[in-house]
């Protein structure tokens, strides 16, 4: 195997800084690849072997598909232990930073709060797990009561009349709205709206979401507040507008004040307008969806309302629509008819589905316990610490050198900033890339923003409700450290990282095609190539 | 609130009064209620939101969220016979243990450096799925099987640049309607018959409509209904000789005994990884595959994440995202289709479950459920009365037919129901051409004894 001696950065922490900056370094197992460990002949589990008496009966079972259905070759699979396949994934546990340990602000627009211990014992329960979609109604009461009422709490912290559960993420909400809105102007006979207008810092699904279904995309340009002025919106609007779709507060964590013109002006022209509420964790108990003149709205359940967010899914949104839309929601909706919860699928107006079955229940529940266990008023609580937590956060960052937060200056934010590097980087030659990378030495996360960088070197920052003051010193005294080093030793910043798991990565082997490997066995092809005489 | 205790909720921290005081301080602020002064006055919502709660201490929680769960009746407690797409099988121990460790369950979007786990494990399921389907590439999990077949199909449109797709008429109607909802405006969707004996593919009339628009003939395999589709070559190469690619939807625990589809001339794999390692979660463990070559003009079609390995300076091994440019993360609406958080977590737990089985262990499963199955099917059809539809071998479900019994479905159902068991899908709706039918899941959980008992119990039914 390959020999690595990565230098351990050991002058960072004098001693007597150890209040301030933890003397960090992550797991480091050196951990092959799975396919390395493999060794013929162990085992992981066994498989059941059927009675004697089925095998006397029908045999072995594989002989009635035709021979050229039958596998020849296994699958060249790994051969491994129960142990070792235990051991190695727990060591590729630890070398990933879960939210779970660490002052996880630094992933902007994730909304990475805590998620409560006790949800995930409850979405243990065999009661959700051992359920099967298709099960009689009577025996699914329990969950479908969860469901519904989730259903019931979404109305009144959005406004809207009605929700789905089904779509599981915010994009795949996103990819149904565009069907709903596209039903929508179908039921009337409308057929010239291919137009959907969306804005720079909502989400790059809100936009590509809507062009799968068909749509034109239209992004409004920001203007100096950081949203599009009217006159942008004017511009953009006509009779060919299907609808909007559009975030707020957007990924700037600035609100625009003026949504509700914006949306009766939609409105006017014949369009819909649909509310991404990606960055609800602010506004929660303060500001609604209908008061803005929404006609449909979704919230990620995974980000606002605290359900773990498992490396990317399994996730859940809640997508609510104004009653005249709810016809068009896919099936099956959970109802109640006074005595029982039950799965309506009499719903002909209905653009179908979007995924399989109802969703993501696990899910559901989750988010449902953490709203329960919250009330109203620790809901509201949520929003007004979110906020706190994020202005305190913003007043500490734009104190230090090389740091600004473009648009609406000297205004407070809701949730979030998105802040720029740009300063810093004139200054000392150090991106935010490089800041970046710097910041794993520490033990936290660190996001810049989603393309294109419209923010100038952007750094992405969402403290929500679930860290203390202290923990969010903690993470400044990072980023000030950082800072400092660009400007005493901008090269250090740059070679980083040296804490965390394996140093430096290439670029170049994953964009081209001679070098990419997707799989193991690819791996392979491509290096036997390239030893090949002749090879590459 | 102002008169009472001050409520810090263990979730929140700095409700704390005095430290909320200092950080205003520090902001500069009189008020959180200042910090809000970008929503104008309008715009308050000024009501009570009305929901319950706060359920303060986790005792009184859990006790509530408890009380309500166990008015469901498991799997465990009747006896199920369901599939349909959502398959009980064997969890291993391990897999529950990986996919509830906190560190993969709270993760989310690093980087490769402080989440090289993370990639790592997705990578090792990407080419663990690789063997089993036998192909070189395959994707971070989409949302579920039906996604990752609308998105194959998408993907065959734009590789051939054609706006036609042929799919036959036995398929899952749930995933039908998924692919047609996902595939419009840009993509036609037309039906295949299929042969009424075996249920297989009607090749008639699949080369009648297939034809120079036709990007993809997407069949599965083994079908919705049970039985396998034994001519997939023969499919493969009508799709072939009219230009289009050949997309095959399977369930990848059958592979350890059904030959790779590429073996039959599939250019796009799907499928859903549900039953690698997954508990049935009412509807929500799925995850979607999609698997191709590794043929550049296949890669860039990709929306999904694609997590390749490659070596540093140092010689680690060092993970990322291959070709990132071709996903709406990077460009937008320009990019293929969309991308966002599927069931990662799902994928690293499909890693761990074939880990756990092993080339051995999958063959031997394999034959199991078959085994299983076939002992089913026969004793079932020796109820008088009582027949199998389709005559064709079947992997893990069949379907059965009660025409002959006088009974209903329905009324099947419910009298097993009593016996708490959960016979098959009613099938009378969605195809009533197959009379009173219902679609029967047999695994390797289900003992010999089982199935006895739903045999006794089916015929007391149809009594």
């Amino acid at each position: 195997m390959r020999e690595t001696r990565p230098e351990r950065d050991e002058t960072d922490v004098k001693k007597g800084d150890r209040d301030v900056l933890r003397r960090f370094h992550e797991a480091k197992w050196d951990e092959p690849v799975i396919f390395e460990l493999s060794t013929a002949g162990e085992r992981g589990v066994l498989p059941p072997e059927v009675e004697k008496e089925i095998a006397d009966e029908v045999g072995d079972g594989v002989s009635s598909l035709p021979e050229s259905m039958r596998r020849k070759r296994p699958p060249a699979l790994p051969e491994l232990s129960q142990a070792r396949v235990l051991r190695h994934y727990l060591r590729l546990s630890q070398e990933t930073l879960g939210a779970d340990l660490n002052v996880d602000v630094g992933q902007g627009t994730c909304t990475m709060k805590y998620s409560p211990k006790v949800n995930d014992q409850l979405a243990g329960m065999p009661e959700i797990t051992e359920l099967h979609p298709l099960q009689d109604e009577a025996t699914v009461q329990g969950i479908l009561e969860i469901m519904y009422n989730l259903d019931l709490f979404m109305r009144e912290i959005s406004g809207m009349d009605q929700f789905s559960l089904q779509p599981g993420g915010g994009s795949q909400a996103m990819a149904n709205r565009a069907c709903m809105i596209r039903a929508y102007h179908e039921s009337r006979g409308d057929k010239n709206r291919d137009e959907m207008l969306t804005t720079i810092f909502s989400h790059p699904s809100d936009a590509a979401a809507a062009a799968v279904a068909g749509f034109k995309v239209i992004t409004v340009p920001p203007g100096k507040n950081g949203y599009p002025d009217l006159e942008a919106f004017e511009k953009a609007i006509s009779d060919r507008t299907a609808g909007l779709m559009i975030t707020n507060p957007e990924d700037t964590g600035i609100f625009n004040p003026d949504i509700d013109r914006v949306t009766r002006m939609v409105h006017d022209a014949g369009g819909l307008c649909a509310y991404d509420q990606a960055n609800a964790n602010g506004m929660l108990g303060i500001t609604r969806a209908r008061e803005a003149g929404f006609d449909m709205c979704f919230f990620n359940l995974h980000k606002s309302f605290s359900t773990p967010h498992g490396c990317g899914g399994p996730a859940s949104a809640a997508l609510g629509v104004s009653r005249e839309l709810a016809r068009f929601l896919p099936v099956p909706i959970v109802s109640f008819d006074g005595r029982k919860y039950y799965l309506d699928y009499d719903r002909p107006d209905s653009i179908g589905k979007v995924r399989t079955w109802y969703g993501v229940p696990p899910v559901h529940l989750k988010a449902y316990s953490w709203i329960v266990a919250l009330g109203d008023e620790g809901l509201k609580e949520v929003a007004r610490i979110a906020v706190l937590n994020n202005n305190y956060v913003m007043k500490k960052v734009l104190e230090m050198p090389g740091a600004s937060a473009p648009y609406g200056r000297g205004r407070y934010r809701l949730e979030q900033v998105r802040y720029s590097w740009e300063r810093l980087r004139e200054l000392t030659g150090v991106t935010t890339d490089d800041i970046q990378r710097r910041a794993f030495d520490f033990g936290v996360h660190y996001w810049t923003s989603h393309h294109p960088f419209v923010v100038p070197e952007p750094m992405t920052v969402e403290p929500t409700e679930s860290y203390s003051k202290a923990e969010l010193d903690e993470f400044l005294n990072i980023l000030r450290h950082i800072v400092h080093e660009a400007q005493m030793e901008p090269e250090k910043v740059r070679n980083a990282p040296y804490n965390s798991v394996v140093r430096r990565i290439p670029s170049a082997p994953f964009d081209d095609p001679d070098r990419w490997a997707i799989t193991w066995r690819a791996y392979l092809k491509k290096q036997r190539r390239e030893r090949a005489p002749g090879g590459h | 609130m102002a008169d009472r205790e001050p409520f810090v909720h263990p979730y929140i921290p700095n409700s704390v009064p005095e430290v909320k005081r200092r950080m205003l301080d520090e902001i500069g602020a009189e008020d959180i209620e200042d910090l809000f002064e970008q929503i104008p006055e309008r715009l308050r919502f000024k009501g009570k939101m009305g929901i319950p709660g706060p359920l303060r201490s986790e005792c009184e929680l859990k006790r509530h969220v408890e009380s309500i769960l166990l008015k469901n009746k498991t799997c465990r407690a009747y006896l199920s016979f369901l599939g349909a797409g959502c398959w009980q099988h064997y969890v291993p121990a391990v897999c529950d243990e990986i996919n509830r460790r906190a560190e993969f369950l709270t993760a989310y979007g690093g980087e490769p450096y402080e989440d090289h786990g993370r990639f790592q494990a997705l990578f090792e399921y990407e080419s663990m799925m690789a063997e089993l389907v036998d192909m070189d590439v395959v994707n971070v999990p989409t949302y579920d099987g039906a996604q990752a077949a609308a998105t194959s199909i998408r993907m065959a449109s734009r590789i051939t640049g054609r706006k036609e797709a042929l799919l036959p008429r036995t398929m899952s109607p749930e995933r039908l309607a998924v692919i047609k909802n996902y595939c419009r405006p840009d993509i036609a969707i037309r039906l295949l018959d299929y042969d009424p004996a075996t249920g297989e593919l009607d090749l008639g009339d699949l080369r009648r409509k297939a034809s120079g628009e036709t990007a993809a003939v997407f069949f599965e395999n083994p079908s919705y209904l049970g039985f396998v589709e034994t001519r997939g070559d023969e499919i493969s190469r009508v799709a072939h000789d009219s230009g289009a690619l050949s997309v095959v939807y399977v369930d990848p625990i059958s592979l350890g005994v059904l030959a790779p589809p590429p073996e039959y001339g599939a250019d796009i794999v799907c499928g859903d990884i549900q039953p690698l390692g997954m508990h049935m979660n009412y509807g929500g463990g799925h995850g979607g595959f999609i698997a191709t070559r590794d043929e550049v003009r296949f890669v860039k079609e990709y929306p999904s994440r694609l997590f390749g390995i490659a070596t540093n300076a140092e010689g680690e091994w060092v993970f990322g995202d291959v070709a990132y440019e071709r996903t709406s993360f990077a460009v937008r609406e320009k990019g293929k289709e969309f991308v966002g958080t599927h069931a990662a977590l799902w994928g690293i737990t499909a890693g761990v479950y074939l880990a756990l089985l092993g080339p051995r262990g999958i063959a031997e499963l394999g034959r199991t459920i078959m085994q299983r199955t076939q002992y089913a099917m026969k004793r079932i059809a020796a109820i008088r009365g009582v027949k199998l539809q389709f005559a064709a071998p079947s992997f893990k479900e069949f379907v059965v037919n009660f025409d002959g019994t006088g009974r209903t479905v329905e009324q099947v159902n419910r009298s097993l129901f009593e016996r708490k068991i959960f016979g098959g899908r009613d099938l009378s709706r969605d195809f009533p051409e197959l009379g009173q039918s219902a679609l029967y899941c047999v695994t390797e959980v289900h003992t010999k004894a089982d199935i006895d008992a739903l045999v006794s119990a089916l015929n007391a039914a149809v009594q």
